[in-house]
């Protein structure tokens, strides 16, 4: 076990772990921020979607004696109140089936956003076909991304 | 499942006085009040309701409670449910709060998510709800004003009475609403007066969901809580022979392993301590039935289409002859692999056996079996279990098997604490309950003219049951007929997945048809057609499903995708009718550099009445995305017992790239609603192979197909 810090959603977090825990079981068992899912445990299908520095990363192979000290982004701390761009147009657009996966396409798309604001179709469909939805809810994917481009300032 | 009588059907109504004011309507007035209350998140209803239960509750704040009593995992049903009761209450749907209830088999009947069946089952009792409270407002308002209530409209969560202008909302008549006898008959809204029904209303649940609030079964998190992850056996014919836990219990954060059946079960403080300690178990397992492989499936196949010892299905005239006197005989075998579910969320349920009950919660679909399995396993009454319904990570099926949530119970009642079992995805994908591999012999006699006088259909499957629909189309439409089936019992467990046995029993008939409409040179569609008239004219034996209804939606899919006269792509044809809807559709396959590429599928849905028209397109469009991935991609084969594919890096599912654009359209006829969380799929891999025919020439009877052929599903 080892003390890590750990900076999420501009907080400061202290957590006691074995060093090879992956970011995403610390989230979700230490920290109680379970919005982000577990699917696979092999960065296959993109549920555990968060940002480490601003880049998407897949929570569910990240040790967290990598993240100590990096800036980590959840997706409950996209907003304060839910209103980000690409949250805003997930609900507009009514994407969620099951939503389980959401959250993980949420961060992949506000991570491909922060980054190109203005994506093609094809960059849409490059940046989210590692994320899953075992629903089928890609139309609304593919629409919702970029609806919300044409939300950011 | 406990059904209701006729009779308490008709008197379900039953009114409660809320504390401090309110109504409270529910459906069996000897429920217990207090009964399961605790598992209701008590900050979701309004104060002045919250001491009761029912389906509907109106707070004199006017906030309107709606508790959704089926599980939901993605088929929308807790926004939709809550819909009907909204639409014949003429609430402002601003004010409806919706609630997951927990179970309660004495309030509600057929809490469960399969079969596409909940709205067409509820749909009635939840219309009613609806339009009880809102004709006992009114004869409230009639009262307090001092008119006639048929003098008084409502709209939008108001009572009005136009000649004088006034206008109250529900939550100011609440209280004297609850003291008005519960009318008897109440008249429902005639469709065309819907204003919510048929419109697109988000998910309810879609703020939880885009910020990630605890919403699904992993992400119960209790007071004192374990975590759990089991071992089970590596093959299916295997058992446990020996454990050897000595290491794994030495793994930080540890608190006991323990065995019980053939599961060794490892219990410790966080999911990732009990992950890694599991790795360290040494267990040994021996032989407990045969070992199959997918091989012995394939020569397995093969000896039962010839079998003497079928189980006939149906046998309509003379076969035998009719094929005696054929002109022309088709013949053709379709085969498919084992499907494991993959729900995104993998299996998991939090138990807690204490000696004076139990408390489950997390995702299923049959939320009352569970709970009857658990008391019989424990032998606990079932009244002392409560069961708290988490939103579902998909379900596709799987969920309707109780075997995960017998082992939380189980290990909880041993190791006496509150416990979470998480499976892992590779536990998922090798624990069981698959889609059955199947194997058809279709075969069909033509006449002179190209008439369709003989069919027959011989299904055989692993742990498949009766894997034909033997009164689908075309039974009825055929003068002799035989189907019959022969099933292989197995070590591999199989259950329900989405649109059982039709997932793909549709795909090959609507594939062999093609082959039968191309062998008497007729157009596909109107093929189809022309049986629809013969049975129309003269139905050979039962026939269960409407001919008007499968022709709407032939033509309409037809007529949408300007059938037969596109030039430049290369279309495709099915149709099927399951768990009572209908659903046409058409593939269009474009050759780039001869590569055949799935483009477009059009749509025709006939479900009757749509509810929710967003959560309606979902349905449909996922479904088509499910069929035409697993018809594609997808296959779960064996090798001595085990399965062969672990995880998504070779179990492959579809991507986003890889779907076509998809193009929905309703028939919307008024009938009321007859389910669509299924229908849609069936049709899609007939309509995909058709079209690839005719792009490539090549017949694909087995799936899935990128073993056969070069493409691109978009």
């Amino acid at each position: 076990m080892a003390t890590y810090k750990l900076q999420i959603n501009g907080r400061s977090y202290e957590v006691d772990v074995e060093p090879d825990t992956p970011l995403l079981w610390v989230l979700r068992d230490n920290l109680g921020l379970v919005g982000t899912k577990y699917g696979c445990g092999i960065a296959q299908c993109g549920a555990c979607t968060v940002h480490v520095n601003g880049n998407a990363m897949r929570s569910c192979v990240y040790p967290v004696s990598a993240a100590a000290t990096a800036k980590i982004t959840t997706i409950e701390g996209l907003s304060e109140a839910g209103d980000h761009p690409v949250q805003l147009a997930w609900d507009e657009v009514d994407v969620a089936q099951c939503g389980y996966c959401q959250a993980g396409q949420i961060m992949t798309a506000t991570a491909l956003l922060n980054k190109n604001q203005k994506p093609s179709a094809e960059e849409i469909d490059n940046a989210m076909n590692g994320n899953i939805c075992r629903c089928g809810t890609y139309h609304r994917i593919r629409e919702a991304v970029a609806l919300a481009a044409t939300k950011l300032k | 499942m406990s059904e209701l009588t006729q009779e308490s059907r008709r008197n379900f109504m039953k009114l409660f006085a809320v504390a401090g004011g309110g109504l409270v309507l529910g459906f069996n007035s000897t429920s217990s009040i207090a009964s399961g209350l605790g598992l209701i998140d008590g900050s979701n209803l309004p104060a002045a309701a919250i001491d009761f239960n029912s389906y509907l509750s109106i707070s004199p704040d006017n906030i309107i409670t709606i508790l959704s009593p089926n599980p939901e995992l993605g088929q929308n049903i807790k926004t939709s449910f809550p819909m009907i009761v909204a639409e014949e209450l003429d609430a402002d749907w601003t004010k409806v709060k919706v609630v997951q209830a927990p179970l309660d088999t004495n309030k509600f009947e057929r809490q469960v998510t399969g079969g596409s069946g909940a709205v067409p089952h509820s749909w009635e009792r939840l219309r009613k709800a609806g339009a009880t409270a809102r004709q006992m407002l009114m004869e409230a308002a009639a009262k307090r004003w001092n008119v006639a209530a048929n003098s008084l409209t409502t709209e939008n969560g108001m009572v009005v009475h136009t000649a004088s202008g006034r206008k109250l909302n529900y939550g100011e008549l609440a209280t004297e609403a609850s003291k008005v006898p519960v009318p008897k008959d109440v008249k429902l809204k005639d469709n065309k007066d819907f204003k919510l029904i048929g419109t697109a209303v988000r998910n309810v649940d879609n703020h939880e969901m885009i910020t990630g609030k605890p919403l699904y079964g992993l992400d119960v998190y209790k007071e004192g809580m374990l975590f759990a992850m089991i071992q089970r056996p590596e093959a299916f014919g295997m058992k446990l022979k020996s454990v050897d836990a000595a290491k794994a219990k030495a793994m930080p954060g540890i608190v006991d392993v323990v065995s019980f059946g053939n599961n060794v079960a490892v219990v410790g403080k966080s999911t990732w301590q009990v992950m890694k300690a599991r790795k360290e178990l040494k267990v040994a397992y021996e032989p407990d039935g045969t070992l199959e492989s997918s091989s012995d499936h394939d020569r397995l196949f093969k000896e039962l289409l010839n079998s003497k010892e079928a189980s006939v299905r149906r046998k309509d005239g003379d076969v035998d002859a009719a094929f005696k006197n054929a002109a022309k005989v088709i013949k053709s075998e379709y085969q498919c692999p084992f499907l494991s579910h993959s729900p995104m969320e993998p299996m998991n349920f939090f138990a807690h056996v204490r000696p004076d009950g139990v408390e489950l919660a997390g995702p299923t679909q049959t939320p009352q079996r569970a709970r009857d399995m658990v008391a019989k396993l424990l032998d606990i009454a079932p009244e002392k279990i409560t069961l708290e319904l988490t939103r579902l990570g998909g379900g596709f099926g799987r969920r309707l098997s109780a075997d995960y949530v017998l082992e939380a119970a189980e290990l909880s009642s041993i190791i006496k604490a509150p416990v979470k079992v998480i499976w892992s995805r590779e536990d998922d994908m090798s624990g069981g309950t698959y889609r059955p591999a199947v194997r058809y012999r279709f075969e069909a006699a033509l006449d002179a003219k190209g008439n369709m006088i003989g069919y027959k259909l011989r299904g055989v499957g692993i742990n498949s049951g009766n894997p034909t629909r033997e009164d689908n189309f075309p039974s009825g439409t055929v003068a002799n007929l035989l189907i019959d089936s022969v099933e292989h019992k197995s070590p591999i467990t199989t259950g329900p997945w989405r649109a059982p046995i039709t997932n793909f029993l549709a795909f090959a008939e609507q594939a062999f048809l093609d082959e039968v409409a191309q062998a008497a040179k007729k157009d596909p569609v109107q093929f189809r057609l022309e049986l629809l008239d013969k049975a129309k004219k003269a139905p050979v034996g039962e026939i269960k499903y409407d001919i008007d209804r499968m022709r709407g939606v032939i033509e309409l899919a037809a007529e949408k995708s300007n059938w037969g006269k596109k030039k430049g792509v290369h279309q495709g044809f099915s149709v099927y009718f399951s768990h009572r809807s209908y659903v046409a559709q058409v593939a269009e396959v474009k050759l780039v550099k001869s590569v055949p590429v799935v483009e477009k599928v059009y749509a025709a849905a006939d479900c009757g009445i749509v509810v929710n028209l967003s959560g309606a397109y979902q349905q449909v469009r996922g479904g088509i995305v499910d069929g035409l991935g697993h018809a594609m991609y997808s296959k779960l084969s064996f090798k001595d017992g085990a399965v062969e594919q672990k995880n998504f890096n070779n179990y492959r599912l579809i991507r986003l790239k890889e779907v076509p654009e998809i193009d929905v359209h309703f028939v919307n006829n008024g009938i009321d609603p007859t389910g669509l969380g299924e229908p849609a799929l069936p049709p899609t891999g007939g309509a995909v192979a058709n079209a690839i025919f005719k792009a490539t020439g090549k017949r694909l009877r087995n799936q899935p197909f990128m073993e056969q052929v070069e493409f691109k599903s978009a």
